[in-house]
């Protein structure tokens, strides 16, 4: 749901054994119990759960990690790629099967042209080249969730090639400098889900439902050039704001619309490349970093004793929050790939190669989708930046937390109040709140209108910043009050009337005299005791500010 | 695998059928999965030739042997589609689907004595039909006369939706012309066809057909298909690699026989496909993944269908220089007693048997086979002809004229001739169509 907030990550991609500076201060809890008798050592620096504790020995040398990314992201789309059965979260198991994804035989497979557009768009939004002819093919393994025996996937020339993930993150000391990393993306490819097994160990069976089976994936393929957990998880965030900005993947991992796999290697600098395993179904943004940091120091553990690394698939047990080996992956699979001959190759065509006549409803356009491509994250962070002269890692922000952009371009709708200062309360007060309570922004009991009627109060100056954050508090409460109303019940107007202002402050003065006479002495913190005194009187209703301009013009005199 | 398995939706081409007003009767026997060129290898049993009942086979044999058990010897009728051959043979019905990969539609009409159509591939949509080599298979057509098949293809072709590789252009019924003039025409007989194995009468009729064309006028020349010798082992190649593939999908799981194991889900399939398989489609499958492992695919999968691109421009260069239609046997020889086509196995027989027609499914070409005469034996025998991709009403108007010409005789069942004997006593033509 809620986005990891940006963080520092590793300088470089050097990892020494004792890893001072090193990656990400986790802050995630206690280290937990995945015990391995290396981990017991005392570090200089406290708090490395993951990024072990380990006393420097002699020889040792600083290890670079190299971390590759295989995406799979669910394609939005209201039938499935192949067939014309619904995509549904949540459906009654088995209801949304057709024949074809059940294998019934003599079905055949029918492109879904949406998903071809999703594909194209994708690629396009990653700076790919988008192949004009690209193939299916048939991947052939039995499971059972795999009614066919085989999946059509993309192997031999996949839709879009050659592209790249800009993700950014804010390092440096108040997290005020954006870096940007890129990561190449080596190619995306349009493939069927397989349906969901649930294994029931108590009755010895095996229960398949086929809902998802079928339902077309974009499979995007980043190639190493990441070096830890935190990069990963970034460069995936990235990757998810940008297929939702466009609309071809509602990417959310929970629902599982979202699945990564990680491939990860340790060398020694100026090295060769090391074996790589390969750590599956990660499908939870906290786990993913945690999974993919493990797993490094795993590997770096085993080589520093003189194992080796075997090329293997692992999967993540996030209770133990260690990799395990995945027993039936051993052994190598050959999946005996061969051309699906149901489907001719592909053609995309762009406004050059057209043919003439052809019927819009059976072609594709790639100059067309490109033209319409919705904005992309990078350009919305920019344009905040630069309309609202918000800091970067305040826009970072503002769209890593869903629904969040939205809410904040609702409030300024509203008001007038300064650019900063609806930042300030969106980013500081409302988020803080929901936080604290584990909401999602969608769940605010606060609304944008009243956010920004209560901002307009403020701006206004009809009431003070104090009895504005209690304004806030109330409406938290959600009874139903508007702002307006809670100011009047609470009397938290800030007092217009100057006059009667000056003679609040007079009569304190006059009941106060060794405080003025303080004030006089130059004793700079007895006025704050007056002001303190006058704000008691005004039931808190009036501006310290100005109270305080009063009085000194008082004390003056 | 599939023998309790009742499908739950109608293939295109059978719903088309009976959007027209057509009747199901029924669902006929076949070579299991559609492997083998004898119907024999089926779960129902053997199909019998309906021929081994006729008058004109009966007769020759009493004049050949004595204290005959009348139904010991009877003749297979080709296959894989052999039980629709022999349904249309013995006027069971109008006409019959089969299917046509490597010429199972094709090789039965000749053992039985019918025109089997094979038309262009992406003409007719396979969208219900179980796939064997989904690159090769089209729905095949059954009936006693051209213009028969004609009237059934002009309802099944055109294009499918739910069939990718169907072509898109709009396809018209048409009626097939009455041709009276061949000289227009150029007959290609390829020399690589004559093969030692081939029978001396079908080598025989085969020669009396081209007269036939060349007495009336057309331009008969001998052409070269260089790469035919290749064919079949490409073929086996390729088939057996799809067959693999598509036979992945039964696992007892959806539907089908499942076996009663259930101690794991490997154990489940394995029992499920060994008992669901007979050892034809094991044996296909088996080699089918050896030729789809990745050490092997180079060799032999891609191998495979470069030869494939060759065989097909043989025929394009072929019927660029100037060739109409291509003249060659369907079948080595008539029908054989089912004793004697036991004596080899399946793989063998099918190597043997295919060897005419599978080059037409490499190439997607459309081909049919007609009945020209009976052989000494009161057998039919037919031949085959081979035209352009698409030009499918060409061909059939040619194998219309052909079959005018050599007027096969209608198959003298005893039961159907005491009910039709009017009929008969009127008509030589071996159908009891429309026409009247």
């Amino acid at each position: 749901m809620a986005a990891p907030m940006l963080r520092l990550c590793c300088p470089g991609r050097r990892w020494a054994l004792a890893c001072i500076d090193g990656c990400s201060r986790h802050r995630r809890g206690a280290p937990n119990g995945c015990t391995s008798s290396r981990r017991r050592g005392q570090s200089s620096v406290a708090q490395q759960p993951f990024i072990t504790a380990q006393k420097p020995r002699k020889g040792e040398h600083e290890w670079a990690a190299v971390v590759g990314l295989e995406i799979h992201a669910q394609i939005s789309s209201k039938s499935k790629l192949f067939s014309g059965s619904q995509v549904h979260f949540a459906a009654p198991p088995n209801s949304l099967v057709s024949f074809f994804d059940a294998s019934l035989p003599g079905t055949l497979p029918v492109l879904n042209r949406r998903c071809v557009e999703a594909a194209v768009m994708t690629g396009l939004a990653l700076n790919c080249r988008i192949n004009k002819k690209s193939l299916f093919d048939r991947k052939h393994y039995f499971y059972a969730d795999l009614p066919a025996g085989y999946q059509i996937t993309q192997q031999r020339l996949p839709i879009a090639v050659n592209g790249s993930l800009v993700y950014s993150f804010c390092a440096g000391k108040n997290r005020s400098q954006v870096i940007n990393k890129t990561a190449r993306v080596k190619q995306i490819q349009l493939e069927q889900d397989s349906g969901k097994s649930l294994h029931d160990d108590l009755r010895s069976q095996t229960l398949i439902d086929l809902n998802r089976a079928g339902v077309g994936l974009l499979e995007v393929v980043l190639e190493p050039d990441m070096s830890c957990g935190e990069e990963a998880a970034t460069a995936v965030r990235e990757l998810q704001l940008i297929l939702q900005a466009l609309g071809t993947s509602q990417a959310n991992m929970a629902e599982g619309q979202l699945r990564v796999d990680a491939n990860i290697s340790v060398h020694h600098p100026g090295e060769p490349l090391g074996v790589r395993t390969e750590v599956k179904n990660l499908n939870s943004a906290r786990f993913l970093a945690k999974a993919i940091d493990y797993e490094i120091q795993r590997q770096i553990n085993e080589l520093e004793n003189g194992g080796e690394i075997l090329n293997e698939t692992r999967s993540f047990d996030s209770k133990l929050g260690c990799t395990i080996p995945m027993r039936d992956k051993e052994g190598k699979q050959d999946y005996r790939f061969m051309p699906e001959p149901n489907l001719p190759p592909l053609l995309l065509y762009d406004t050059e190669s057209l043919p003439a006549g052809a019927d819009p409803q059976q072609v594709i356009d790639i100059d067309r989708i490109r033209e319409q491509l919705p904005e992309l994250p990078s350009v919305t962070r920019e344009k905040l930046v630069q309309q609202y002269g918000m800091l970067p890692e305040h826009s970072f922000t503002l769209l890593n937390e869903v629904g969040l952009l939205e809410f904040f371009q609702n409030v300024m709708k509203e008001t007038r109040a300064e650019p900063k200062k609806v930042t300030s309360w969106v980013l500081n007060t409302l988020l803080g709140f929901l936080k604290q309570q584990n909401l999602a922004v969608s769940e605010s009991p606060v609304t944008p209108s009243a956010l920004a009627e209560l901002l307009n109060l403020l701006d206004r100056k009809a009431i003070s910043s104090s009895a504005a954050k209690q304004v806030f508090e109330e409406l938290w409460r959600n009874e139903g009050k508007t702002p307006a109303q809670i100011v009047s019940e609470k009397k938290l107007e800030l007092m217009q009337d100057q006059e009667a202002l000056e003679q609040l402050c007079h009569a304190v003065m006059e009941g106060h005299p060794q405080v003025v006479m303080d004030v006089k002495k130059g004793n700079p913190r007895a006025i704050n005791k007056l002001i303190g005194l006058v704000r008691k009187a005004t039931l808190s209703r009036a501006d310290p500010t100005v109270i305080k301009e009063i009085l000194e013009k008082k004390l003056a005199s | 695998m599939l023998r309790g398995y009742v499908p739950p939706y109608n293939a295109t081409v059978v719903q088309k059928l009976l959007d027209q007003g057509a009747l199901l009767m029924g669902k006929t026997n076949l070579d299991e999965f559609a492997m083998g060129s004898g119907s024999t290898d089926g779960v129902f049993g053997p199909v019998k030739n309906p021929w081994s009942y006729s008058k004109q086979y009966r007769e020759k044999r009493k004049q050949k042997s004595h204290c005959e058990n009348e139904d010991s010897n009877w003749l297979i009728t080709g296959g894989s589609s052999g039980g629709s051959a022999a349904a249309v043979s013995a006027f069971t019905c109008f006409a019959a689907l089969g299917s046509d990969t490597g010429g199972s539609t094709r090789n039965p009409a000749a053992h039985c004595g019918l025109v089997g159509l094979k038309p262009s591939y992406g003409l007719v949509s396979r969208h219900g039909l179980i796939p064997l080599v989904n690159s090769m298979d089209v729905p095949g057509i059954l009936t006693r006369c051209v213009d028969d098949a004609a009237i059934v293809l002009g309802v099944l072709a055109g294009h499918d939706p739910k069939d990718s590789t169907t072509i898109q252009d709009p396809v018209k019924p048409f009626v097939l012309p009455s041709l009276t003039d061949v000289s227009k025409l150029c007959i290609g007989i390829p020399k690589e066809y004559l093969t030692p194995e081939l029978s001396s009468e079908v080598r025989s009729l085969w020669s009396k057909a081209a007269n036939l064309f060349e007495s009336e006028g057309a331009k008969v020349i001998e052409v070269s298909l260089p790469h035919t010798s290749y064919s079949i082992v490409c073929y086996h190649v390729l088939c057996t690699s799809e067959v693999a593939s598509n036979m992945a999908r039964f696992d007892g799981l959806e539907y089908g026989h499942r076996c009663d194991i259930d101690v794991s889900t490997e154990a489940m399939y394995a029992a499920t496909r060994r008992e669901g398989f007979n050892d034809v489609v094991r044996g296909r499958i088996l080699s089918g993944n050896f030729f789809l492992l990745k050490e092997n695919y180079e060799n032999y999968f891609v191998k495979a269908q470069k030869v494939r691109r060759l065989i097909a421009n043989d025929f394009v260069t072929v019927f660029n220089s100037g060739v109409d239609v291509l003249l060659t046997p369907t079948t080595l020889s008539e029908a054989v007693p089912y004793t004697e086509f036991i004596k080899e196995d399946n793989r063998t027989r099918s190597a043997q048997d295919d060897i005419f027609t599978q080059a037409a499914n490499m190439a997607g070409l459309p081909a049919v086979s007609v009945p020209m005469a009976l052989s000494n034996q009161g057998l039919p025998i037919g031949l085959q002809f081979i035209g352009r991709a698409f030009c499918d009403q060409e061909l059939l108007t040619i194998a219309k004229w052909f079959e005018k010409q050599v007027q096969f005789p209608v198959i003298q069942l005893q039961e159907l001739m005491d009910d039709c004997s009017s009929v008969f006593e009127n008509e030589k033509l071996a159908s009891v169509s429309l026409k009247q």
